[in-house]
């Protein structure tokens, strides 16, 4: 994985040692809250509904596993033993104390962590396919261009104050696993009909209260241009996203007023500009990149046989694991949503126990996902045994990844300043309601998501099955989606009627999986189903 | 009544003004009437607390219950965590919230 150069280190530390010196002032009341809040946020530190939030920046959702064992000791030292995996692949911590700020951010800094761009109105994050460089099915390793992409959008003057939050996901294979078409830009590494690797491009998607799904707007860009026409896309968005108002100032918004085709016309007319005045770094540090992310030792030659006599480790086996493209190894998923659990939580031992077994097991290597669970990329097959009986001591070994147990959920009013409703109760609930194997087994791939509010961090519009929570006079109530889809083939949910109260939702869950195991065809999982039918029985079955 | 919250500096805990000071517990919050505006100059100023905001309430047998949920679970803490929540050993805590 990429290691910080000089000079990534040094604009880490000497962030750092600025935020320290603004603390310093705030906490001396030379700084007002006023001046304060942009400086704070700028370092991913929110005022959340109890206490101070700080977002931990994990690029593309990858971590090394000394990265990830100090993420266990922050959360024992400057929080209270637990961590929250969000949904764009970084870490949260909830009861952060400002004075201790600086120290933690000097110690994620001593890894080369940290969470800048983690808010504001700016390019966040850049995630991507949890499963990459060990997929057997992507045509390339995407992290590097991520790597690029970051590297590029990491303190950009231009792009620091745009219109809104800005988010970029780079995939490398059919199987969209990182919602790219949910994003303001998503990046799908291709291979032309000459056999060159370039880049698709789709444009304005994104979920929030206005949900689209972004349209390619280019096929393919050659691999020397990745950067340009990336900053053309964000040129256009820069110069003409609406400021005006915050709920249209999206790209999205920009690009459905526009239409595909003029905003696709502004962002050629733009990359013309740009190619006569070389922005783009030489391919050489693309290839300099690129040697971070070489395949490890794996071993030759080994068997692909597993003993799955055990039948617990064959079910999680089953579920939890996929194909990696070096025979005798496999990819393995850690899910954090055990039955009745939070979504995305884990206490700072398990978070090292984590660290620990990628070190012995996975060649040092971890992966946070968008669904919120943990990823060893690289298990030989004969070790697997040992890391789930690991796994399965520390109560991480449920054996649920895709099923209606996977739940994606946000934090909700539990935590967040933002939410109308609570999430977390609502999961926990139906995980409780669908909590046996078999049960699980029955139902098969089914995507349920959960948001507590409008902005969509539970992914709610692309659930199989969707919920969002609504404040109705104080009261909270819950609408149900059907019919969203974050992969090759996204769709976005559509409500079904009227909302349930807390318990209700869950009968109205029951009622639609119930009519759904009644209706399928053979093969057929819920989103199939739901797309052969329609909304209408489904409807008639929720609320006759 | 109207009872005034904000944010400790240091902790970012949420704290309710008791009319002398600021306390974690939500059952020491006094009424402050239309004295908002003024409190919240006068603290946020001298660095006491920050974003501070007025909400309604109402008290009853000694127990101070913000109108909305969202201040309730402010004043209580995550209902789906009753370890870290204020009142960790009352198992009606947070049937009260909600």
């Amino acid at each position: 994985m990429y290691k910080y150069d000089e000079y990534d280190q040094q604009m880490v530390d000497t962030r750092v040692a600025e935020f320290r010196d603004q603390v310093s002032r705030r906490l001396s009341g030379e700084l007002t809250e006023d001046q304060f809040r942009p400086l704070r946020l700028q370092n991913g530190l929110y005022l959340q509904l109890h206490a101070y939030m700080l977002r931990v920046a994990v690029p593309y959702g990858t971590l090394s596993s000394a990265q990830m064992k100090v993420l266990g000791d922050i959360a024992d030292k400057y929080d209270r033993g637990y961590g929250h995996f969000t949904t764009r692949q970084n870490i949260q911590y909830n009861w952060i104390k400002l004075e201790e700020t600086p120290d933690l951010l000097a110690e994620l800094a001593s890894v080369e962590m940290h969470a800048i761009q983690t808010s504001g109105n700016c390019i966040r994050n850049i995630s991507s396919d949890q499963f990459a460089g060990a997929a057997a099915d992507e045509i390339i390793d995407p992290r590097p261009y991520a790597e690029l992409l970051r590297q590029w959008s990491s303190f950009h003057p231009e792009f620091l104050t745009l219109p809104r939050k800005f988010k970029i996901a780079v995939i490398a294979s059919d199987t969209d696993r990182a919602a790219m078409r949910l994003h303001d830009i998503g990046i799908k590494m291709v291979r032309n009909a000459e056999g060159e690797i370039g880049a698709q491009f789709y444009v304005g998607g994104g979920m929030g209260r206005t949900p689209m799904i972004a349209p390619m707007i280019r096929d393919f860009v050659p691999l020397d241009q990745l950067i340009t026409y990336s900053e053309a896309c964000l040129r256009v968005y820069n110069r003409y996203g609406r400021r005006d108002n915050k709920y249209k100032a999206r790209i999205k918004i920009l690009v459905h007023e526009l239409g595909k085709d003029e905003y696709t016309r502004q962002v050629e007319e733009e990359f013309a500009h740009l190619l006569t005045q070389p922005i783009e770094p030489p391919l050489a540090e693309l290839e300099r990149i690129k040697t971070h992310f070489a395949d490890p030792a794996f071993e030759a030659g080994l068997s692909d046989e597993l003993d799955l006599s055990d039948p617990d480790f064959a079910l999680w086996v089953g579920r939890n694991t996929q194909a990696h493209k070096q025979p005798g190894y496999v990819v393995a998923t850690v899910s954090l949503k055990p039955v009745g659990g939070i979504p995305g939580d884990a206490s700072a031992d398990q978070i090292r126990l984590m660290a620990q077994l990628a070190k012995d097991y996975s060649f040092d290597e971890l992966r946070v996902t968008h669904a919120q669970n943990i990823v060893f990329p690289h298990v030989k097959k004969a070790d697997l045994y040992t890391v789930w009986k690991a796994l399965e001591q520390a109560d991480l070994a449920t054996a649920n990844l895709d099923t209606v147990g996977d739940i994606i959920a946000c934090p909700g009013l539990d935590y967040c300043s933002l939410a109308n409703a609570r999430s977390i109760p609502v999961a926990q609930k139906i995980s409780e309601r669908f909590g046996s194997a078999e049960r699980q087994a029955e139902l098969g791939e089914l995507k349920l998501k959960i948001s507590g509010c409008i902005n969509a961090c539970g992914h709610h519009h692309a659930g199989h099955i969707g919920i969002l929570g609504v404040d109705r006079k104080g009261v909270e109530n819950y609408q149900l989606l059907l019919g969203g889809c974050e992969g090759a083939d996204t769709s976005l949910g559509t409500i079904t009627g009227p909302g349930f109260n807390e318990d209700g939702i869950v009968d109205a869950v029951e009622k639609a999986t119930n009519f759904y195991l009644e209706k399928r065809e053979d093969g057929e999982r819920f989103l199939d189903t739901y797309r052969r039918i329609g909304m209408a029985p489904f409807k008639e079955a929720i609320y006759g | 009544m109207k009872i005034l919250t904000g944010n400790d500096l240091k902790s970012g805990a949420v704290t309710w003004w008791t009319g002398k000071g600021w306390s974690l517990d939500v059952n020491d919050a006094a009424d402050i009437g239309d004295d908002g505006a003024a409190i919240i100059a006068r603290e946020e100023g001298a660095q006491n607390v920050f974003a501070a905001y007025v909400v309604d309430g109402e008290k009853t047998a000694g127990a101070v219950r913000p109108a909305h949920i969202k201040e309730r679970i402010r004043a209580l803490g995550p209902t789906v965590r009753p370890d870290l929540t204020l009142k960790p050993n009352d198992p009606d805590a947070i049937a009260r919230v909600v």
